[in-house]
Protein backbone atom coordinates (compact mmCIF):
# COMPACT_ATOMS: atom_id res chain seq x y z
CA UNK A 1 0.00 0.00 0.00
CA UNK A 2 1.53 3.16 -0.91
CA UNK A 3 1.29 6.31 1.38
CA UNK A 4 -0.97 7.90 -0.29
CA UNK A 5 -3.47 4.83 -0.18
CA UNK A 6 -3.17 4.87 3.74
CA UNK A 7 -3.40 8.03 4.47
CA UNK A 8 -6.50 8.19 2.11
CA UNK A 9 -7.97 5.60 3.59
CA UNK A 10 -7.37 6.87 7.43
CA UNK A 11 -9.12 10.04 6.48
CA UNK A 12 -11.87 7.91 5.57
CA UNK A 13 -12.17 5.61 8.86
CA UNK A 14 -11.69 9.25 10.83
CA UNK A 15 -14.34 10.81 8.70
CA UNK A 16 -16.68 7.51 9.56
CA UNK A 17 -16.05 7.78 13.77
CA UNK A 18 -16.67 11.24 13.44
CA UNK A 19 -20.02 11.20 11.30
CA UNK A 20 -20.66 8.17 13.99
CA UNK A 21 -20.07 9.76 17.03
CA UNK A 22 -22.41 12.73 16.07
CA UNK A 23 -25.39 10.14 15.17
CA UNK A 24 -24.65 8.25 18.34
CA UNK A 25 -24.68 11.30 20.29
CA UNK A 26 -28.11 11.81 18.98
CA UNK A 27 -29.47 8.52 19.47
CA UNK A 28 -28.15 8.60 22.95
CA UNK A 29 -30.33 11.56 23.82
CA UNK A 30 -33.39 10.39 21.98
CA UNK A 31 -33.07 6.86 24.50
CA UNK A 32 -32.54 9.40 27.04
CA UNK A 33 -35.42 10.97 26.82
CA UNK A 34 -37.51 8.17 26.47
CA UNK A 35 -36.25 6.32 28.97
CA UNK A 36 -36.97 8.95 31.47
CA UNK A 37 -40.31 9.64 29.94
CA UNK A 38 -42.24 6.25 28.99
CA UNK A 39 -42.08 4.10 31.93
CA UNK A 40 -44.49 6.89 33.72
CA UNK A 41 -46.75 7.04 31.20
CA UNK A 42 -47.14 3.27 30.72
CA UNK A 43 -47.91 3.54 34.65
CA UNK A 44 -50.18 5.80 34.94
CA UNK A 45 -51.85 5.21 31.49
CA UNK A 46 -51.04 7.09 27.86
CA UNK A 47 -54.73 8.08 28.29
CA UNK A 48 -54.55 10.13 31.41
CA UNK A 49 -51.16 11.62 29.57
CA UNK A 50 -52.87 12.93 26.23
CA UNK A 51 -56.42 13.79 27.43
CA UNK A 52 -56.26 14.50 30.82
CA UNK A 53 -56.97 17.83 31.93
CA UNK A 54 -55.23 18.19 35.26
CA UNK A 55 -51.62 18.97 35.56
CA UNK A 56 -50.99 18.91 39.47
CA UNK A 57 -48.15 16.64 39.86
CA UNK A 58 -47.69 17.01 43.13
CA UNK A 59 -51.04 14.72 43.63
CA UNK A 60 -50.13 12.87 40.47
CA UNK A 61 -52.09 14.14 37.86
CA UNK A 62 -50.14 14.58 34.53
CA UNK A 63 -53.25 15.22 32.13
CA UNK A 64 -50.99 17.01 29.07
CA UNK A 65 -53.99 17.82 27.24
CA UNK A 66 -54.19 21.69 28.03
CA UNK A 67 -50.74 21.86 26.48
CA UNK A 68 -51.12 20.05 23.77
CA UNK A 69 -53.90 22.03 22.66
CA UNK A 70 -51.61 24.98 23.67
CA UNK A 71 -48.72 23.92 21.47
CA UNK A 72 -51.06 23.43 18.51
CA UNK A 73 -53.23 26.31 19.17
CA UNK A 74 -50.03 28.88 18.97
CA UNK A 75 -48.47 26.67 16.02
CA UNK A 76 -51.04 27.35 13.67
CA UNK A 77 -52.04 30.82 14.90
CA UNK A 78 -48.46 31.38 13.74
CA UNK A 79 -48.88 29.59 10.55
CA UNK A 80 -51.98 31.87 9.88
CA UNK A 81 -49.59 35.06 10.64
CA UNK A 82 -46.57 33.31 8.93
CA UNK A 83 -47.94 31.77 5.90
CA UNK A 84 -49.64 34.92 4.04
CA UNK A 85 -46.72 37.49 4.61
CA UNK A 86 -44.11 34.84 3.91
CA UNK A 87 -45.78 33.31 0.75
CA UNK A 88 -46.48 37.02 -0.27
CA UNK A 89 -43.19 38.39 0.71
CA UNK A 90 -41.21 35.41 -1.39
CA UNK A 91 -43.72 35.61 -4.47
CA UNK A 92 -43.12 39.92 -4.60
CA UNK A 93 -38.98 39.61 -4.08
CA UNK A 94 -38.77 36.38 -6.94
CA UNK A 95 -41.42 37.44 -9.58
CA UNK A 96 -42.05 41.33 -9.11
CA UNK A 97 -39.18 43.16 -7.89
CA UNK A 98 -36.13 44.12 -9.37
CA UNK A 99 -32.79 41.89 -9.11
CA UNK A 100 -31.44 44.72 -6.99
CA UNK A 101 -34.13 44.99 -4.18
CA UNK A 102 -34.04 41.04 -4.02
CA UNK A 103 -30.46 41.10 -3.41
CA UNK A 104 -30.71 43.42 -0.43
CA UNK A 105 -33.73 42.38 0.94
CA UNK A 106 -33.23 38.62 1.10
CA UNK A 107 -29.84 38.63 3.96
CA UNK A 108 -31.66 41.36 5.74
CA UNK A 109 -34.59 38.55 5.92
CA UNK A 110 -32.30 35.89 6.53
CA UNK A 111 -30.28 38.05 9.22
CA UNK A 112 -33.99 38.28 10.90
CA UNK A 113 -33.12 34.46 11.81
CA UNK A 114 -30.29 35.32 13.61
CA UNK A 115 -31.86 37.54 16.24
CA UNK A 116 -32.54 35.82 19.66
CA UNK A 117 -35.84 34.28 20.77
CA UNK A 118 -35.63 36.33 24.05
CA UNK A 119 -35.57 39.59 22.13
CA UNK A 120 -38.97 38.92 19.89
CA UNK A 121 -40.09 37.35 23.38
CA UNK A 122 -38.82 41.28 24.91
CA UNK A 123 -40.86 43.24 22.04
CA UNK A 124 -43.61 40.99 22.44
CA UNK A 125 -44.07 42.02 26.02
CA UNK A 126 -43.24 45.29 25.49
CA UNK A 127 -45.46 46.46 22.44
CA UNK A 128 -47.84 43.96 21.41
CA UNK A 129 -48.50 42.44 25.22
CA UNK A 130 -50.05 45.95 26.15
CA UNK A 131 -51.60 46.91 22.81
CA UNK A 132 -53.62 43.77 22.82
CA UNK A 133 -54.54 44.16 26.46
CA UNK A 134 -55.38 47.94 25.82
CA UNK A 135 -57.58 47.52 22.37
CA UNK A 136 -59.08 43.83 22.69
CA UNK A 137 -59.32 43.46 26.31
CA UNK A 138 -58.21 40.75 28.24
CA UNK A 139 -54.25 39.95 29.70
CA UNK A 140 -53.12 40.26 26.53
CA UNK A 141 -50.18 37.72 27.26
CA UNK A 142 -52.11 35.30 25.05
CA UNK A 143 -52.66 32.78 22.16
CA UNK A 144 -52.74 35.88 19.84
CA UNK A 145 -49.49 37.54 21.36
CA UNK A 146 -47.49 34.39 20.68
CA UNK A 147 -48.93 33.63 17.42
CA UNK A 148 -47.97 37.02 16.15
CA UNK A 149 -44.61 36.82 17.77
CA UNK A 150 -43.95 33.17 16.47
CA UNK A 151 -45.37 34.50 13.12
CA UNK A 152 -42.83 37.00 12.54
CA UNK A 153 -40.33 34.36 13.81
CA UNK A 154 -40.97 32.05 11.16
CA UNK A 155 -41.06 34.42 8.07
CA UNK A 156 -37.25 33.86 7.44
CA UNK A 157 -37.86 30.49 7.36
CA UNK A 158 -40.78 30.73 4.75
CA UNK A 159 -39.33 33.80 2.56
CA UNK A 160 -35.76 32.19 2.15
CA UNK A 161 -36.81 28.84 1.57
CA UNK A 162 -40.07 29.78 -1.06
CA UNK A 163 -37.38 32.08 -2.42
CA UNK A 164 -35.81 29.08 -3.19
CA UNK A 165 -38.20 27.26 -4.73
CA UNK A 166 -39.59 29.99 -7.04
CA UNK A 167 -36.30 30.64 -7.91
CA UNK A 168 -35.64 27.09 -9.21
CA UNK A 169 -38.26 27.06 -11.06
CA UNK A 170 -36.81 26.84 -15.04
CA UNK A 171 -37.21 30.26 -16.87
CA UNK A 172 -38.61 28.75 -19.60
CA UNK A 173 -42.14 28.00 -17.77
CA UNK A 174 -42.00 32.27 -17.11
CA UNK A 175 -41.29 32.86 -20.60
CA UNK A 176 -44.12 29.95 -22.34
CA UNK A 177 -46.55 31.54 -19.97
CA UNK A 178 -45.60 35.34 -20.84
CA UNK A 179 -45.09 34.42 -24.72
CA UNK A 180 -48.85 33.55 -24.93
CA UNK A 181 -50.36 36.33 -23.32
CA UNK A 182 -50.42 35.50 -19.86
CA UNK A 183 -50.51 38.35 -17.53
CA UNK A 184 -46.92 37.97 -14.77
CA UNK A 185 -50.09 37.10 -11.67
CA UNK A 186 -51.45 34.72 -13.86
CA UNK A 187 -47.96 33.24 -14.51
CA UNK A 188 -47.17 33.08 -10.48
CA UNK A 189 -51.04 31.82 -9.94
CA UNK A 190 -50.90 29.43 -12.78
CA UNK A 191 -47.19 28.06 -13.29
CA UNK A 192 -44.73 29.21 -11.06
CA UNK A 193 -46.56 28.50 -7.54
CA UNK A 194 -47.45 24.44 -8.52
CA UNK A 195 -44.19 24.12 -9.70
CA UNK A 196 -42.75 25.29 -6.65
CA UNK A 197 -45.52 23.60 -5.04
CA UNK A 198 -43.21 20.73 -3.17
CA UNK A 199 -40.31 23.71 -2.09
CA UNK A 200 -43.16 25.74 -0.51
CA UNK A 201 -44.90 23.09 1.78
CA UNK A 202 -41.58 22.14 2.81
CA UNK A 203 -41.05 25.84 4.30
CA UNK A 204 -44.62 26.08 6.17
CA UNK A 205 -43.61 22.40 7.82
CA UNK A 206 -39.95 23.64 8.58
CA UNK A 207 -41.05 27.20 10.19
CA UNK A 208 -44.02 25.03 11.54
CA UNK A 209 -41.07 22.63 13.42
CA UNK A 210 -39.95 26.29 14.39
CA UNK A 211 -42.90 27.34 16.14
CA UNK A 212 -43.94 24.26 18.02
CA UNK A 213 -40.37 23.89 19.30
CA UNK A 214 -39.49 27.12 20.51
CA UNK A 215 -39.25 28.42 24.18
CA UNK A 216 -38.47 31.30 25.60
CA UNK A 217 -40.78 33.64 23.51
CA UNK A 218 -43.05 31.88 24.23
CA UNK A 219 -42.59 31.58 27.71
CA UNK A 220 -42.38 35.37 27.72
CA UNK A 221 -45.97 36.48 26.45
CA UNK A 222 -48.29 33.22 26.16
CA UNK A 223 -49.05 33.73 30.13
CA UNK A 224 -48.56 30.09 30.69
CA UNK A 225 -51.85 29.37 32.22
CA UNK A 226 -53.09 25.97 32.42
CA UNK A 227 -56.23 25.69 30.77
CA UNK A 228 -58.07 25.27 27.79
CA UNK A 229 -58.07 28.77 26.17
CA UNK A 230 -61.54 29.78 25.04
CA UNK A 231 -61.06 32.68 22.91
CA UNK A 232 -57.73 34.02 21.31
CA UNK A 233 -57.21 36.49 24.07
CA UNK A 234 -56.96 33.90 26.68
CA UNK A 235 -53.25 32.95 28.46
CA UNK A 236 -52.14 29.42 27.08
CA UNK A 237 -49.17 27.05 28.28
CA UNK A 238 -47.54 24.97 25.34
CA UNK A 239 -45.48 22.02 25.85
CA UNK A 240 -41.96 23.26 25.78
CA UNK A 241 -43.23 26.01 28.39
CA UNK A 242 -44.55 23.24 30.50
CA UNK A 243 -41.03 21.24 30.39
CA UNK A 244 -38.67 24.96 30.68
CA UNK A 245 -40.75 26.40 33.46
CA UNK A 246 -40.71 23.47 35.72
CA UNK A 247 -37.76 21.80 35.65
CA UNK A 248 -36.08 23.62 37.29
CA UNK A 249 -37.52 22.63 40.75
CA UNK A 250 -38.85 19.40 39.46
CA UNK A 251 -38.00 15.46 40.95
CA UNK A 252 -39.28 12.05 41.06
CA UNK A 253 -42.77 11.09 38.68
CA UNK A 254 -42.80 14.98 38.31
CA UNK A 255 -39.69 14.99 36.61
CA UNK A 256 -40.50 12.05 34.83
CA UNK A 257 -43.92 13.24 33.43
CA UNK A 258 -41.65 16.56 32.21
CA UNK A 259 -39.98 14.12 30.16
CA UNK A 260 -43.13 12.54 29.08
CA UNK A 261 -43.89 16.01 27.68
CA UNK A 262 -40.56 16.36 25.94
CA UNK A 263 -41.48 12.90 24.46
CA UNK A 264 -44.00 14.10 22.88
CA UNK A 265 -43.27 17.02 21.35
CA UNK A 266 -40.30 14.87 20.20
CA UNK A 267 -42.86 12.59 18.36
CA UNK A 268 -44.99 15.65 16.92
CA UNK A 269 -41.80 16.92 15.51
CA UNK A 270 -40.50 13.61 14.24
CA UNK A 271 -43.77 13.56 12.09
CA UNK A 272 -43.85 17.08 10.85
CA UNK A 273 -39.96 16.36 9.58
CA UNK A 274 -41.38 13.24 8.00
CA UNK A 275 -44.01 14.71 6.03
CA UNK A 276 -41.58 17.31 5.27
CA UNK A 277 -39.29 15.12 4.17
CA UNK A 278 -41.76 13.27 1.88
CA UNK A 279 -42.80 15.95 0.24
CA UNK A 280 -40.24 17.79 -0.73
CA UNK A 281 -39.05 13.96 -2.27
CA UNK A 282 -41.94 13.16 -4.12
CA UNK A 283 -41.54 17.23 -5.14
CA UNK A 284 -38.52 16.22 -6.78
CA UNK A 285 -39.19 13.04 -8.16
CA UNK A 286 -41.76 14.60 -9.92
CA UNK A 287 -39.35 16.92 -12.11
CA UNK B 1 -49.78 40.21 -48.95
CA UNK B 2 -47.13 41.36 -45.77
CA UNK B 3 -48.59 40.47 -42.38
CA UNK B 4 -45.24 41.33 -40.86
CA UNK B 5 -43.83 45.11 -41.95
CA UNK B 6 -40.41 45.72 -39.96
CA UNK B 7 -38.72 49.33 -40.92
CA UNK B 8 -35.53 50.65 -39.14
CA UNK B 9 -35.86 48.71 -36.21
CA UNK B 10 -32.54 48.53 -34.24
CA UNK B 11 -32.26 47.11 -30.67
CA UNK B 12 -29.81 48.03 -28.00
CA UNK B 13 -28.69 45.71 -25.25
CA UNK B 14 -27.32 48.93 -22.71
CA UNK B 15 -24.80 50.64 -25.57
CA UNK B 16 -24.76 47.00 -27.75
CA UNK B 17 -26.27 47.45 -30.66
CA UNK B 18 -27.90 44.11 -31.35
CA UNK B 19 -29.58 44.49 -34.37
CA UNK B 20 -29.22 47.13 -36.95
CA UNK B 21 -31.70 48.85 -39.30
CA UNK B 22 -33.12 45.64 -39.53
CA UNK B 23 -36.29 46.23 -42.98
CA UNK B 24 -37.93 43.26 -43.63
CA UNK B 25 -41.79 42.52 -44.94
CA UNK B 26 -43.09 38.73 -43.55
CA UNK B 27 -45.66 37.11 -46.22
CA UNK B 28 -48.77 36.04 -44.62
CA UNK B 29 -49.23 32.28 -44.39
CA UNK B 30 -45.59 31.46 -45.90
CA UNK B 31 -43.08 30.41 -44.30
CA UNK B 32 -39.84 32.72 -43.58
CA UNK B 33 -36.44 31.40 -42.33
CA UNK B 34 -33.85 33.09 -40.53
CA UNK B 35 -30.27 32.38 -40.99
CA UNK B 36 -26.91 33.22 -39.59
CA UNK B 37 -23.68 31.97 -37.75
CA UNK B 38 -24.36 32.20 -33.37
CA UNK B 39 -24.69 35.61 -31.89
CA UNK B 40 -26.10 37.33 -34.81
CA UNK B 41 -29.48 38.27 -33.56
CA UNK B 42 -31.58 35.71 -34.68
CA UNK B 43 -33.46 35.82 -31.70
CA UNK B 44 -33.62 38.78 -30.86
CA UNK B 45 -35.29 40.09 -33.97
CA UNK B 46 -38.00 37.04 -33.66
CA UNK B 47 -38.58 38.63 -29.99
CA UNK B 48 -39.08 41.97 -31.30
CA UNK B 49 -42.33 40.48 -32.78
CA UNK B 50 -44.09 39.60 -29.56
CA UNK B 51 -42.35 42.09 -27.60
CA UNK B 52 -40.28 39.13 -25.52
CA UNK B 53 -37.42 41.47 -25.16
CA UNK B 54 -39.77 43.74 -22.31
CA UNK B 55 -38.70 41.32 -20.30
CA UNK B 56 -35.13 42.30 -20.64
CA UNK B 57 -33.91 45.06 -18.51
CA UNK B 58 -31.98 48.10 -20.42
CA UNK B 59 -33.70 47.21 -23.72
CA UNK B 60 -33.99 50.05 -26.04
CA UNK B 61 -35.70 50.00 -29.38
CA UNK B 62 -36.16 52.11 -32.00
CA UNK B 63 -37.62 51.81 -35.45
CA UNK B 64 -41.25 50.36 -36.31
CA UNK B 65 -42.85 46.87 -36.01
CA UNK B 66 -46.64 46.47 -37.44
CA UNK B 67 -48.36 43.30 -37.68
CA UNK B 68 -51.81 43.32 -39.48
CA UNK B 69 -50.57 47.38 -40.43
CA UNK B 70 -50.85 48.27 -36.31
CA UNK B 71 -47.77 49.58 -34.69
CA UNK B 72 -47.27 46.92 -31.95
CA UNK B 73 -44.47 49.10 -30.19
CA UNK B 74 -47.58 52.08 -30.12
CA UNK B 75 -48.22 53.07 -26.46
CA UNK B 76 -51.73 52.22 -26.70
CA UNK B 77 -51.17 48.74 -28.77
CA UNK B 78 -52.74 45.68 -26.35
CA UNK B 79 -49.65 43.48 -25.32
CA UNK B 80 -51.56 40.42 -24.36
CA UNK B 81 -53.67 40.61 -27.34
CA UNK B 82 -50.25 40.81 -29.67
CA UNK B 83 -49.09 37.60 -27.72
CA UNK B 84 -51.68 35.64 -28.21
CA UNK B 85 -51.93 36.38 -31.97
CA UNK B 86 -47.99 35.86 -32.41
CA UNK B 87 -47.36 32.48 -30.58
CA UNK B 88 -43.58 31.59 -29.91
CA UNK B 89 -42.14 27.83 -30.07
CA UNK B 90 -38.66 27.42 -28.19
CA UNK B 91 -35.36 26.34 -28.65
CA UNK B 92 -36.23 23.72 -25.97
CA UNK B 93 -39.72 21.89 -25.51
CA UNK B 94 -41.19 24.14 -22.57
CA UNK B 95 -44.58 22.20 -21.61
CA UNK B 96 -45.51 23.67 -17.70
CA UNK B 97 -45.26 21.02 -15.24
CA UNK B 98 -49.01 20.21 -15.42
CA UNK B 99 -51.65 17.86 -17.14
CA UNK B 100 -51.59 17.32 -20.90
CA UNK B 101 -54.94 18.68 -20.57
CA UNK B 102 -54.26 22.18 -18.18
CA UNK B 103 -51.15 22.96 -21.09
CA UNK B 104 -53.29 22.93 -23.93
CA UNK B 105 -56.31 24.77 -22.26
CA UNK B 106 -53.43 27.13 -20.42
CA UNK B 107 -54.03 29.81 -23.38
CA UNK B 108 -57.43 29.22 -23.35
CA UNK B 109 -57.65 30.32 -19.04
CA UNK B 110 -55.29 33.19 -19.34
CA UNK B 111 -57.55 35.03 -22.26
CA UNK B 112 -60.80 34.44 -19.90
CA UNK B 113 -62.22 31.44 -21.79
CA UNK B 114 -63.58 29.24 -19.13
CA UNK B 115 -66.20 27.00 -20.35
CA UNK B 116 -65.43 23.43 -19.85
CA UNK B 117 -67.22 22.57 -23.56
CA UNK B 118 -65.29 25.09 -25.59
CA UNK B 119 -62.38 24.22 -23.75
CA UNK B 120 -63.00 20.26 -24.57
CA UNK B 121 -63.61 21.44 -28.42
CA UNK B 122 -60.30 23.36 -28.42
CA UNK B 123 -58.63 20.47 -26.56
CA UNK B 124 -59.21 17.90 -29.42
CA UNK B 125 -58.80 20.02 -32.39
CA UNK B 126 -55.44 21.38 -31.11
CA UNK B 127 -54.25 18.21 -29.95
CA UNK B 128 -55.34 17.13 -33.94
CA UNK B 129 -53.76 19.71 -36.02
CA UNK B 130 -50.37 18.44 -34.33
CA UNK B 131 -51.35 14.73 -35.04
CA UNK B 132 -50.94 14.43 -30.80
CA UNK B 133 -54.81 13.80 -30.25
CA UNK B 134 -54.59 9.47 -30.75
CA UNK B 135 -51.20 9.08 -28.64
CA UNK B 136 -52.36 11.34 -25.80
CA UNK B 137 -56.37 11.74 -26.00
CA UNK B 138 -56.37 8.12 -22.94
CA UNK B 139 -53.79 10.47 -20.78
CA UNK B 140 -55.05 14.02 -20.60
CA UNK B 141 -54.24 13.84 -17.02
CA UNK B 142 -50.42 12.59 -17.04
CA UNK B 143 -47.98 15.59 -16.62
CA UNK B 144 -46.55 16.54 -19.64
CA UNK B 145 -43.02 16.29 -18.78
CA UNK B 146 -43.68 12.96 -19.00
CA UNK B 147 -43.94 12.74 -22.81
CA UNK B 148 -40.96 12.41 -25.24
CA UNK B 149 -38.89 15.88 -26.56
CA UNK B 150 -40.70 15.75 -29.99
CA UNK B 151 -44.33 14.72 -28.26
CA UNK B 152 -43.28 17.82 -25.96
CA UNK B 153 -42.86 20.24 -28.39
CA UNK B 154 -45.53 19.31 -30.81
CA UNK B 155 -47.96 20.01 -27.40
CA UNK B 156 -46.41 22.81 -26.97
CA UNK B 157 -47.39 24.04 -30.77
CA UNK B 158 -50.71 22.87 -29.77
CA UNK B 159 -50.75 24.91 -26.60
CA UNK B 160 -50.53 27.83 -29.33
CA UNK B 161 -52.68 25.93 -31.58
CA UNK B 162 -55.57 26.58 -28.92
CA UNK B 163 -55.67 30.37 -28.62
CA UNK B 164 -55.22 30.76 -32.54
CA UNK B 165 -52.48 32.58 -33.73
CA UNK B 166 -51.81 34.19 -37.07
CA UNK B 167 -48.33 33.93 -36.50
CA UNK B 168 -46.27 31.56 -34.90
CA UNK B 169 -42.34 32.32 -34.01
CA UNK B 170 -40.50 29.35 -33.96
CA UNK B 171 -36.65 29.78 -32.42
CA UNK B 172 -34.69 26.23 -33.48
CA UNK B 173 -37.51 24.20 -32.54
CA UNK B 174 -35.47 21.20 -33.62
CA UNK B 175 -32.29 21.33 -32.01
CA UNK B 176 -33.12 19.44 -29.53
CA UNK B 177 -34.41 16.70 -31.25
CA UNK B 178 -33.36 13.81 -33.56
CA UNK B 179 -33.15 13.97 -37.09
CA UNK B 180 -36.91 11.38 -37.19
CA UNK B 181 -38.65 13.49 -34.89
CA UNK B 182 -36.94 16.73 -36.92
CA UNK B 183 -38.14 15.17 -39.99
CA UNK B 184 -42.05 15.11 -38.59
CA UNK B 185 -42.10 18.69 -36.97
CA UNK B 186 -41.05 19.97 -40.13
CA UNK B 187 -44.20 18.52 -42.44
CA UNK B 188 -45.99 19.55 -39.14
CA UNK B 189 -45.04 22.80 -40.08
CA UNK B 190 -45.91 22.57 -44.14
CA UNK B 191 -49.62 21.45 -42.69
CA UNK B 192 -49.42 24.66 -40.35
CA UNK B 193 -48.38 27.73 -43.05
CA UNK B 194 -52.54 26.82 -44.08
CA UNK B 195 -53.00 28.61 -40.89
CA UNK B 196 -50.44 30.40 -39.76
CA UNK B 197 -47.71 32.84 -41.25
CA UNK B 198 -44.38 30.74 -39.78
CA UNK B 199 -41.20 32.41 -39.38
CA UNK B 200 -38.39 30.08 -38.09
CA UNK B 201 -34.68 30.35 -37.00
CA UNK B 202 -32.61 27.93 -37.83
CA UNK B 203 -28.71 26.77 -37.68
CA UNK B 204 -29.99 24.14 -40.23
CA UNK B 205 -29.29 24.95 -43.78
CA UNK B 206 -31.13 22.27 -45.15
CA UNK B 207 -33.91 22.72 -42.99
CA UNK B 208 -34.68 26.72 -43.76
CA UNK B 209 -33.58 25.05 -47.70
CA UNK B 210 -36.68 22.41 -47.48
CA UNK B 211 -39.02 23.93 -45.40
CA UNK B 212 -38.89 27.76 -45.98
CA UNK B 213 -40.17 30.17 -49.33
CA UNK B 214 -38.34 32.87 -48.22
CA UNK B 215 -35.13 33.24 -46.04
CA UNK B 216 -33.06 36.56 -44.42
CA UNK B 217 -29.35 36.24 -43.92
CA UNK B 218 -28.60 38.48 -40.56
CA UNK B 219 -24.75 38.84 -39.85
CA UNK B 220 -23.63 40.80 -36.67
CA UNK B 221 -26.94 42.36 -36.20
CA UNK B 222 -27.58 43.42 -39.75
CA UNK B 223 -30.09 41.46 -42.03
CA UNK B 224 -27.36 40.81 -45.10
CA UNK B 225 -29.84 39.66 -47.91
CA UNK B 226 -33.39 38.76 -47.41
CA UNK B 227 -35.89 36.94 -50.61
CA UNK B 228 -36.84 34.28 -52.16
CA UNK B 229 -35.25 30.94 -50.56
CA UNK B 230 -34.49 29.36 -53.53
CA UNK B 231 -32.83 32.57 -55.09
CA UNK B 232 -30.88 32.80 -51.57
CA UNK B 233 -29.45 29.42 -52.19
CA UNK B 234 -28.99 29.50 -55.32
CA UNK B 235 -27.49 32.68 -56.34
CA UNK B 236 -26.89 34.93 -53.62
CA UNK B 237 -26.75 38.70 -54.43
CA UNK B 238 -24.46 39.07 -51.53
CA UNK B 239 -20.80 37.47 -51.18
CA UNK B 240 -21.11 37.29 -47.48
CA UNK B 241 -24.22 34.92 -47.65
CA UNK B 242 -22.55 32.99 -50.20
CA UNK B 243 -19.52 32.48 -48.27
CA UNK B 244 -21.78 31.08 -45.30
CA UNK B 245 -24.00 28.92 -47.40
CA UNK B 246 -20.93 27.55 -49.14
CA UNK B 247 -19.63 26.64 -45.59
CA UNK B 248 -16.36 29.31 -45.75
CA UNK B 249 -17.70 31.10 -42.83
CA UNK B 250 -19.56 30.68 -39.84
N1 LIG C 1 -30.26 39.72 -22.58
C1 LIG C 1 -29.19 40.14 -23.25
N2 LIG C 1 -28.42 41.12 -22.74
C2 LIG C 1 -27.32 41.55 -23.40
N3 LIG C 1 -26.92 41.06 -24.58
C3 LIG C 1 -27.65 40.08 -25.14
C4 LIG C 1 -28.82 39.56 -24.50
N4 LIG C 1 -29.35 38.60 -25.28
C5 LIG C 1 -28.53 38.50 -26.36
N5 LIG C 1 -27.52 39.40 -26.28
C6 LIG C 1 -26.48 39.61 -27.29
O1 LIG C 1 -27.08 39.98 -28.48
C7 LIG C 1 -26.45 39.33 -29.58
C8 LIG C 1 -27.47 38.57 -30.38
O2 LIG C 1 -27.97 37.50 -29.58
P1 LIG C 1 -29.09 36.50 -30.12
O3 LIG C 1 -29.42 35.58 -29.00
O4 LIG C 1 -30.18 37.27 -30.74
O5 LIG C 1 -28.28 35.71 -31.24
P2 LIG C 1 -28.74 34.47 -32.10
O6 LIG C 1 -28.52 34.86 -33.52
O7 LIG C 1 -30.08 34.01 -31.72
O8 LIG C 1 -27.66 33.38 -31.70
P3 LIG C 1 -27.85 31.82 -31.57
O9 LIG C 1 -27.81 31.30 -32.96
O10 LIG C 1 -26.66 31.39 -30.79
O11 LIG C 1 -29.13 31.55 -30.88
C9 LIG C 1 -25.37 38.44 -29.00
O12 LIG C 1 -24.14 39.10 -29.15
C10 LIG C 1 -25.73 38.32 -27.57
O13 LIG C 1 -24.56 38.22 -26.78
MG1 LIG D 1 -30.85 32.23 -30.75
Amino acid sequence: MTRLERNERLIKIALFVIACSAVSILAVITIFIFSEGTPIMFKYGLRSFLLGLDWYPSEQSFGLLPMIIGSVMVTFGSLLVGVPFGLACAIFLTEFSSRRLRHILKPIIELLAGIPSVVYGFIGVVILVPFIRETLGGPGLSVLAASIILGIMILPTIISISIDSLQAVPRSYREGSIALGATKWQTTKMVILPAAKSGIIASIILGMGRAIGETMAVIMIAGNAINIPRSVLDPVRTLTSNIALEMGYASGEHRQALFATGVILFIIIMILNTIANATSVKGKAAK
Amino acid sequence: MSIIEVNNLSLFYGNFQALKNINLNVEQQKITALIGPSGCGKSTFLRCLNRMNDLIDDVHITGSVKIASHDIYHNSFDLLGLRKKVGMVFQRPNPFPLSIYDNVVYGLRVHGILDKKIMEEKLKWSLESVHLWAEVKDKLDANALTLSGEQQQRLCIARLAAVEPEVLLMDEPCSALDPISTAKIEDLMYELKKQYTIIIVTHNMQQAARVSEYTGYFLLGDLVEFGETTQIFTSPKDSRTEDYLTGRFG
